[in-house]
């Protein structure tokens, strides 16, 4: 990772200042040890570690539009589509590996975010968001309608797959999965820390500054925001297709806009500074959703709710700028005290 | 499709673009005055029907005159738009005006889902409905139909009253035309003396209220269940858009199209009926990206 070269992109200014990286590397680590290294003693946790890992890469996804400016109220229509797609493959192609159907349902996802993409990019801000929401409910619509192709509101069943071609009970099989979830988010994490680096990633963090500046610049801001596009569509598909398989059904419901809105939620909560920071969203969600569940019975989304209200306006940057604000802080403070220059 | 089932077609989407339009025009004012997309809109939709079924069996069991629930709807729908509305907007949409829209709309969406689990909590999971007023009202015939005379009549009356209430009240009124000039430019009308805070908070308020309404009319003639908020929302926003955001006329011409073109669709195409307001929306956004009769705006570089 190259501290050099790292200069606007960034909500908060200093980002530039190397030591916020090992912190951020040292979190992911953290993260990635605690989702292998938990559920050997808490064998249940396992299901929710899967789709925390699952929507975190999904708020990935989403927080590439926000970093534009953007925000989607329908990218979880990618991963119903990924998820469904996934579920014809599993019912058409009987025995396809596990590896195959994520591909399979990320590339899907990616050309349908390409076709939607390719006339939904010439819109922002509230125009963006509903033309995507709309079109998720077309297809939740859809759907739930076409019961002979689609199973109807009940949903089509995944069947378990081969992972790397080897058949695993389901124990065994909701490890592998968890740990291929975990590397995938990982090696992605750090492929759209990259992203975000590079040439076509800053663009897109100048369209929200101030796109006019940027077509004058003489770049596409329709190609910078398209590669974008289909690239926040795919990783939702990804996560479809890993939600898909773990849970081992796929219904509407996948593709409702209030989980696109939780999508956007937890992008937001984890902060859109670093990848990590949609893991640390998703974890906190999932967690957030699993015991306000348990113990307040019928207000999870009241907490959720507050949550969400008490980070807008005390933390707009989300976990990882809070985190990035104090590293920042700390730095400040050093330098005063002539620690370094 | 003989002349029959046409007509019965108009005066289904008649009734159910009037409905649509009391809806719309709420998130439309809101967003024209504040440039905020109101998610939570939906929630005063659903809350205004279930306050007013539950009204309404209170008129039932002290076996009052069904007709006083026309005196009620209105009322059911001031009380939630100011006393919700009120709440919403001085307690954090006045907070957001200036922020990222990308926050103003999570903002208004954790309202959404805090209003969602309210209603769970205090109407619970059972379906909800009143119908007294729809029954006492009786039924008129037209060119050989029957059809009830809340929804040939009262719906499509309340909308237009509304419409013209609004037109009216922005274009003749002081308040109005200080609503009209928040709308256009908040600082300068700050410079002007009006006091943009009030405006704003009248503006959310009487936005609430018409979403309310709406919903309390609604519940006269559909069965209310937990989620329809969530529905009213996004076929709001699709009417609102397909308009061009901030157009009163628009949303008026907009709910109509979108309510013709569902009524239709149930008797040629019913696979379609739920997609064609999106189908709408889309097809108008592809040729018209700011709405149907959107103004031409400055752009700010």
């Amino acid at each position: 990772m190259r501290s050099a070269s790292m200069q606007t992109a960034s909500p908060l200014d200093a980002s530039k200042k190397a030591p916020r990286l090992p912190l951020f590397l040292a979190i992911s680590g953290a993260l990635a040890l605690l989702a292998v290294l938990l559920p050997q003693a808490l064998p249940w946790i396992k299901t929710p570690f899967i789709f925390s890992t699952a929507f975190g890469i999904a708020a990935l996804g989403v927080a590439i539009l926000v970093r534009a400016g953007q925000v989607s109220f329908g990218h979880a229509m990618y991963m119903c589509l990924a998820g469904y797609f996934v579920a014809y493959l599993s019912r058409w192609a009987g025995g396809l590996d596990a590896i195959l159907l994520l591909l399979g349902g990320t590339g899907f996802a990616a050309l349908c975010g390409l076709v939607i993409g390719s006339f939904v990019v010439r819109y922002r801000t509230i125009f963006f968001g509903m033309l995507n929401l709309a079109l998720s409910m077309v297809l939740f619509a859809v759907l739930g309608k076409f019961y002979h192709y689609t199973g109807g509101t009940d949903g089509m069943r995944v069947n378990r797959a081969a992972i790397f071609g080897v058949r695993l009970d389901r124990d065994g099989f909701e490890s592998a999965l968890l740990y291929l979830s975990v590397a995938l988010a990982m090696l992605i994490g750090y492929a759209v820390h990259r992203y975000f680096r590079s040439a076509a990633g800053e663009a897109l963090a100048a369209m929200k500054t101030n796109e006019t500046r940027l077509e004058y610049v003489g770049i596409s801001t329709y190609r910078v925001f398209l590669t974008g596009y289909v690239l926040s569509a795919a990783l939702c598909g990804l996560a479809g297709a890993i939600f898909a398989i773990s849970q081992g059904l796929v219904t509407p419901e996948m593709g409702y806009w209030v989980r696109s809105g939780e999508i956007v939620f937890i992008s937001i909560l984890g902060g859109v500074i670093h990848p990590v920071g949609a893991f640390i969203g998703s974890l906190i969600f999932e967690f957030v959703k699993l015991y306000a569940a348990a113990y307040l019975t019928g207000a999870w989304q009241m907490t959720l709710g507050t949550v969400l209200l008490v980070m807008v306006f005390f933390a707009p940057d989300g976990v990882a700028g809070l985190l990035a604000r104090r590293i920042l802080a700390q730095e400040g403070q050093e330098r005063k005290a002539g620690g370094r220059p | 499709m003989d002349s029959q089932t046409v007509l019965l077609a108009v005066l289904d989407g008649l009734s159910y673009g009037a409905l649509l339009f009391l809806v719309a025009v709420g998130i439309t004012i809101i967003f024209g005055v504040m440039n905020i997309v109101n998610m939570a809109h939906g929630s005063m939709f659903a809350i205004g029907g279930y306050l007013a079924a539950t009204v309404g069996g209170w008129l039932l069991a002290a076996s009052l005159s069904p007709y006083w629930a026309a005196v009620l709807l209105p009322v059911v729908a001031v009380v939630v738009g100011v006393v919700l509305g009120g709440l919403l907007e001085s307690l954090l949409i006045r907070r957001i005006y200036g922020k990222d829209p990308v926050l103003q709309l999570l903002v208004t969406f954790a309202a959404f889902m805090i209003f969602e689990d309210l209603q769970r909590l205090v109407w619970g999971g059972q379906p909800y409905s009143s119908s007294e007023l729809v029954s006492a009202l009786g039924v008129i015939d037209v060119l050989g139909i029957s059809y009830t005379t809340y929804q040939l009549l009262v719906v499509p009356g309340t909308a237009l009253l509304v419409f013209f209430a609004l037109r009216l009240a922005l274009r003749r009124t002081l308040v109005g035309k200080q609503v009209m000039a928040v709308a256009h430019h908040r600082e300068v009308s700050t410079t002007l003396g009006i006091n943009v805070r009030r405006v704003c908070l009248f503006t959310f308020m009487a936005g609430s209220a018409l979403g309310a309404l709406g919903g309390a009319m609604s519940v006269q003639t559909t069965s209310w269940v937990l989620g329809i908020g969530a529905e009213m929302i996004v076929l709001s926003f699709a009417v609102a858009a397909t308009a061009g955001l901030g157009q009163i006329e628009g949303a008026l011409v907009a709910a109509v199209l979108i309510g013709l073109a569902r009524s239709f669709s149930v008797y040629l195409l019913p696979e379609l009926e739920v997609l064609m307001p999106y189908i709408i929306m889309t097809l108008v956004l592809l040729f018209r990206p700011q709405g149907l009769f959107s103004v031409a705006q400055a752009r700010r570089v």
